[in-house]
């Protein structure tokens, strides 16, 4: 790293303990249920369960057979069916599906459903109308968290995002309180508390009177503080291209669960692997962090040294020589594989990249932060729709396009709708509905006509059915207004100075020196000034919902000291690698550290595939 | 080309293939997506070396405490193998006096009428809330020291036999909250109905919410529930997401109608053909559509919706004929990957472009035909055409698409497209050197021009741009570039050594 470390910066509390935990209560639960029993998992829980536990773990606990839930007739033979799933009413339905033709056949087995991290009463509605209460059990394993690196940890809820902030269901707030509270409870307590965005102060609230609910025991706090942010406080950041290592190779290859599959492309073989990107890796660990352009430098250097370390054993002795295979030679080796599979990955991406004109993209991605060339950036986008070159980049570049510039005008949105959907599938009208509900791809709105008619409806009835009106009125009234906020925040330096990438000044690295995350930059100053003061035409143009408030254990000196350094931002709809990034750069510079809690790692595609609607 | 959306498709069927036998499929290496660690994977041995040496600390801890706490679990009964739980249920016990931790905030709903004071400012100071005092009600059948925190853990059975209490409104909805049986029953007036909504909605749990409203969806008749949900978005918003995921299509419909939203009402009835794999029902169901109350705008879309499958059909029936017929040139030479239905209207246009491109305007297959049908834009069809004659090789073809005449009847090239992505096209369709060279050599920016045609070897254009700057310099250094003998060394010896040109450098 070529930036100055400050020293002082805290350790991080030990979150294996989380992993622990999950896995002890998992394992009381098949222990609930006596005997051989086959497994079914959920889809999507099977790399988290992976993290935390194996197959001899479930196999010590009479597991028999596992299964992937697949939504089809099972072919199992157990007298025992154990079901591990998120509580979502396909699923339930599946197994309903299951136990009931099972009664049909006169096949009588014991059925028993963990819900993870809890259940939902919608869920138990339906076992009750197909008739199977009774027949199955439930419980729920409050498996809520999991710690995917040193700094990194996951509710792996990526249905979060679409629940809360498009379909406008709150089902997973008291599921991020309850979060809050375990962190709270085993790492707190905490002593500060900042926040911006409807679900955030909501989650807070959950979170409060969970504490309340329960005990406080006392303890050294290893958090001192926590700042939680929604992700429609900032659409900006996770749309913008990834090029930050880590980033990118999500943006790529897609990490799942902190593990990344890379093909024949890069092993250079004709096998995949499945290799773990974290901290412990210790040649990812010093690229993950850096702009590209400086990874294949740090790489041939990294290659230089390992090449030297190796020709060391030249004209060396049979003791030398044995002291050297038994000490040196497998750590040497090891991070040989990890330097041939980062370049491979490097070599890759290059290959990828430049393939679709990559600079031309961000040139103009820049362009449309900038405000600058806005009718380039049309017609690149344009020409990139008629070409059918990705669905999913050709939205992303449209959302941004009308992000930045509060909207489109009326004439491009239906012109650029009309070309998407030639392109891309009439199919699509349903995302366009999507994008356009959740503020992400709109026409300009004529002058301030809503904020008239808010006012008007607002004299004509009383207070309390306004509020209900506003609210009703929020989706459509939210403005981006991501010029002013970006002039006021400074999160676009000015393009004519030189950006030394190998020697970032500012958090802009992340973007190759052309923005500021907002959402990083909200958490910067907020710390800095301990609050919002000073903030204040910033939140309005946010649309307000800020908040900080101080424990009463605020006042206890207890906490001083380290904890108050550490801090944990809970992004609620998900955050990006290269957000992350930031923080960490933001981290080194100031003597924090930052813990980031997140519903799920998000990146653009992701965020787009969310709010897709073109499948059944 | 358009490939994003076959792609998950595909990881399925993968997976699908592999699920043969359950036993191998989770244990082999060969599938390693869906396995659980492989021991004999470095990586994870590294991790788990690492994170073993990190529990060391904490498993010594622990081994002090265990001996003297009795073993509890979740539901109160002792058991082994959770050393956990113990330690934490024995430092529950060391409770802090305190004030209510952190204050309240304004969440932004409506408030109700009955719990005004819990926004009040005097809220902030409050000591024990009512939600403690109600607690301590519930504690007393509860032992504290099993009190764990790991949240939502369950709580001995002792405690259901108070759901027959008589619970408030908003006691009923802070039950509900910890995951407590409780009966809404009893809850019969319409008043108190809606009081258990509200409350439900500024605890801000969409759970409960969405519980709350399968009961008034059970009770209440859809006129009166409908009635009150629309002056109350968020519940409404719950019930909507809760009727789309149970697929309740006829109540949700009833909803949007009697609410007023027409276009939704047609938006979710369209998304109904995506379920329709028979093409000539869909084409049925999709005419169907065309009377719905969409915008006007999304009506035009729908139109060419329904339009483009009704073409795609016949052309389909046609073209598959053809093929298997074996007299058409075209199909033989380049066999068809995929039925042509459903694919969007540049695809098809594409696809008309490649195997139809002479046809006259009046045959559904012509490519001017869908030109005109779709509205399509002149750049998009230059775009289309010039690809998929490209793919052709049909290079004057592409020739003509560029060229138009001006008043003087010379010919010359016209592109509604940057000469530079012209390029880019045709390359990518593997142009050779010759057609290529016509078009870098249109690239108005000479940098841009000079950089391309490095790119792809057009020595001519590199050394003409380099003669035309002046540059010497640049010129002498590409002379290393071009092979030896060549003419084009000799052509730039030529320009090196001649004397009429005045070199800036």
């Amino acid at each position: 790293m070529a930036h100055s470390i400050r020293r002082d910066s805290p350790e991080l509390p030990d979150f294996s303990l989380l992993k622990r935990l999950a896995r002890d209560q998992l394992i009381y639960l098949l222990e609930q249920l006596p005997g051989k029993k086959d497994l079914f998992i959920e889809a999507d829980l099977m790399s988290p369960l992976d993290r935390i536990a194996n197959v001899s773990t479930l196999k010590q606990h009479e597991v028999d057979k596992l299964y992937k839930v697949e939504y089809k007739p099972i072919i199992s033979t157990a007298d025992q069916l154990c079901f591990l799933i998120r509580p979502r009413i396909k699923t339930v339905k599946w197994i309903c599906d299951v136990a009931n033709a099972d009664k049909a056949a006169g096949k009588l087995r014991r059925y028993k459903i963990i819900f993870t991290p809890q259940k939902f009463y919608a869920c138990e509605a339906v076992l009750e109308e197909q008739g199977i209460i009774g027949d199955v059990t439930t419980d729920e394993w409050s498996f809520y968290l999991l710690p995917l690196d040193d700094d990194i940890i996951s509710l792996e809820l990526p249905e979060f995002f679409r629940d809360n902030f498009l379909a406008g269901d709150q089902r997973w707030v008291r599921t991020a309180g309850s979060a809050l509270h375990l962190l709270h409870s085993l790492y707190g307590p905490f002593s500060k508390i900042y926040g911006i965005g409807r679900c955030s102060k909501m989650a807070y609230e959950s979170w409060r009177e969970q504490v309340e609910e329960g005990e406080q025991r006392a303890r050294q706090a290893e958090i001192g503080k926590v700042f939680l942010i929604d992700r429609d406080v900032d659409f900006v950041t996770p749309l913008c291209s990834q090029v930050v290592y880590e980033g990118l190779v999500d943006d790529i290859f897609r990490i799942k669960c902190g593990c990344v599959e890379f093909g024949p492309d890069v092993t250079s073989s004709d096998k995949s692997i499945k290799v773990m990107l974290n901290s412990q890796d210790r040649v990812f660990n010093e690229i993950r962090n850096e702009h590209f352009s400086n990874v294949f430098g740090f790489l041939s250097q990294k290659a230089r040294n390992l090449q030297t370390a190796y020709d060391k054993r030249r004209g060396m002795d049979i003791k030398q020589m044995k002291t050297f295979v038994s000490e040196e030679l497998k750590g040497l080796k090891q991070e040989h594989r990890l330097l041939s599979l980062h370049i491979g990955a490097s070599e890759s991406i290059m290959k990828k990249k430049t393939k679709q004109d990559f600079q031309e993209l961000l040139k103009t991605e820049h362009s449309l932060l900038e405000g600058f060339e806005i009718r380039e950036c049309i017609s690149f986008i344009e020409e990139h729709i008629n070409r059918q070159v990705s669905m999913i980049e050709s939205l992303r570049l449209l959302c941004l396009l009308s992000i930045t510039e509060n909207g489109l005008l009326p004439k491009d949105y239906r012109s650029f709708k009309a070309q998407y959907l030639q392109s891309y599938g009439v199919d699509h009208l349903l995302t366009f509905a999507n994008l356009r509900q959740l503020g992400l791809l709109v026409e300009q709105q004529p002058g301030e006509t809503l904020t008239v008619m808010e006012s008007k409806v607002g004299k004509l009835v009383n207070d309390k059915t306004a509020g209900k009106l506003t609210d009703a009125f929020s989706s459509l009234a939210k403005k981006s207004n991501f010029r002013a906020l970006s002039r006021r925040l400074n999160l676009v330096p000015k393009s004519d100075e030189e950006y030394d990438l190998r020697v970032p000044r500012d958090m802009a690295y992340i973007f190759s020196g052309a923005y500021v995350p907002l959402s990083c930059k909200l958490i910067e100053q907020v710390l800095e000034r301990d609050g919002w003061t000073g903030l204040e035409e910033v939140t309005r143009l946010l649309n307000g919902h800020e908040f900080a408030v101080t424990g009463s254990n605020g006042v206890d000196l207890r906490g001083k000291g380290d904890a108050q350094r550490i801090i944990l931002v809970m992004f609620l709809g998900g955050c990006t690698f290269s957000e992350i990034s930031a923080l960490r750069f933001l981290g080194r510079e100031k003597g924090y550290k930052f813990i980031v809690v997140t519903t799920a790692i998000t990146s653009s595609s992701r965020l787009i595939e969310a709010l897709l609607d073109n499948q059944v | 080309m358009y490939l994003e959306q076959r792609f998950q498709e595909e990881e399925q069927k993968k997976m699908m293939k592999n699920r043969a036998d359950e036993d191998d499929y989770w244990n082999s290496s060969k599938f390693k997506a869906f396995t659980f660690d492989d021991e004999d994977d470095e990586f994870s041995r590294l991790k788990e070396s690492k994170r073993a040496v990190n529990n060391i600390r904490r498993l010594v801890e622990e081994d002090d405490d265990e001996d003297d706490v009795e073993k509890v679990s979740w539901s109160g009964e002792p058991v082994g193998s959770i050393s956990w739980s113990v330690r934490e249920t024995a430092a529950s016990n060391q409770k802090t006096d305190r004030e209510p931790a952190f204050p309240k905030i304004n969440t932004d709903t409506p408030t109700i009428s009955k719990s005004n004071s819990g926004y009040s400012l005097s809220s902030l100071f409050k000591g024990k809330t009512k939600g403690g005092n109600f607690q301590n009600l519930t504690d007393s059948f509860n032992d504290s020291s099993l009190r764990l925190y790991a949240p939502e853990l369950r709580k001995p059975k002792s405690e259901y036999k108070d759901y027959v209490s008589d619970w408030s409104p908003e006691e009923t909805v802070q039950r509900m909250q910890q995951g407590k049986v409780v009966s809404l029953e009893k809850f019969r007036s319409l008043q108190d109905k809606l009081l258990l909504l509200d409350y439900a909605v500024s605890a801000h749990d969409g759970n409960v919410i969405t519980a709350v409203l399968i009961f008034l969806k059970r009770t209440l008749s859809k006129g009166i529930l409908f009635q009150e949900l629309e002056s109350r978005q968020t519940a409404l918003r719950h019930f909507i997401q809760y009727l789309t995921e149970t697929k309740d299509q006829r109540l949700l419909l009833e909803l949007y109608r009697a609410l007023g939203r027409t276009e939704d009402m047609a938006l979710l009835q369209y998304k109904e053909h995506l379920s329709i794999s028979d093409e000539n029902k869909k084409r049925d169901f999709l005419k169907s559509c065309l009377s719905l109350p969409f915008s006007t705008e999304d009506s035009a879309h729908v139109q060419d919706h329904y339009t483009l499958l009704e073409r795609q059909i016949i052309i389909e029936a046609t073209d598959r004929q053809a093929e298997q017929g074996g007299k058409v040139e075209i199909f033989q030479k380049f066999p068809r990957k995929a039925s042509i239905l459903n694919m969007p209207m540049v695809t098809t246009l594409y696809y008309c472009c490649f195997y139809h491109y002479n046809e006259p305007e009046g045959t559904y297959s012509s490519p001017l035909n869908i030109r005109q049908t779709f509205k399509v834009s002149e750049k998009q069809y230059f775009v289309t055409a010039l690809s998929a004659r490209a793919k052709l090789k049909a290079w004057s073809d592409v020739d003509a698409l560029f060229t138009s005449r001006n008043w003087l009847g010379f010919t010359r090239k016209k592109s509604p497209l940057s000469f530079h992505r012209v390029v880019d096209i045709l390359q990518k369709n593997s142009a050779p050197t010759l057609v290529l060279q016509d078009y870098v050599a249109l690239v108005d920016d000479a940098d841009l021009k000079i950089s391309l045609a490095q790119k792809h070897k057009c020595h001519d254009i590199v050394i003409n741009t380099y003669r035309d700057l002046k540059d010497r310099q640049q010129l002498l250094a590409y002379r290393g570039k071009v092979e030896r003998g060549s003419a084009e060394e000799r052509k730039i010896d030529e320009l090196l050594n001649n004397q009429q040109i005045r070199w800036k450098n």
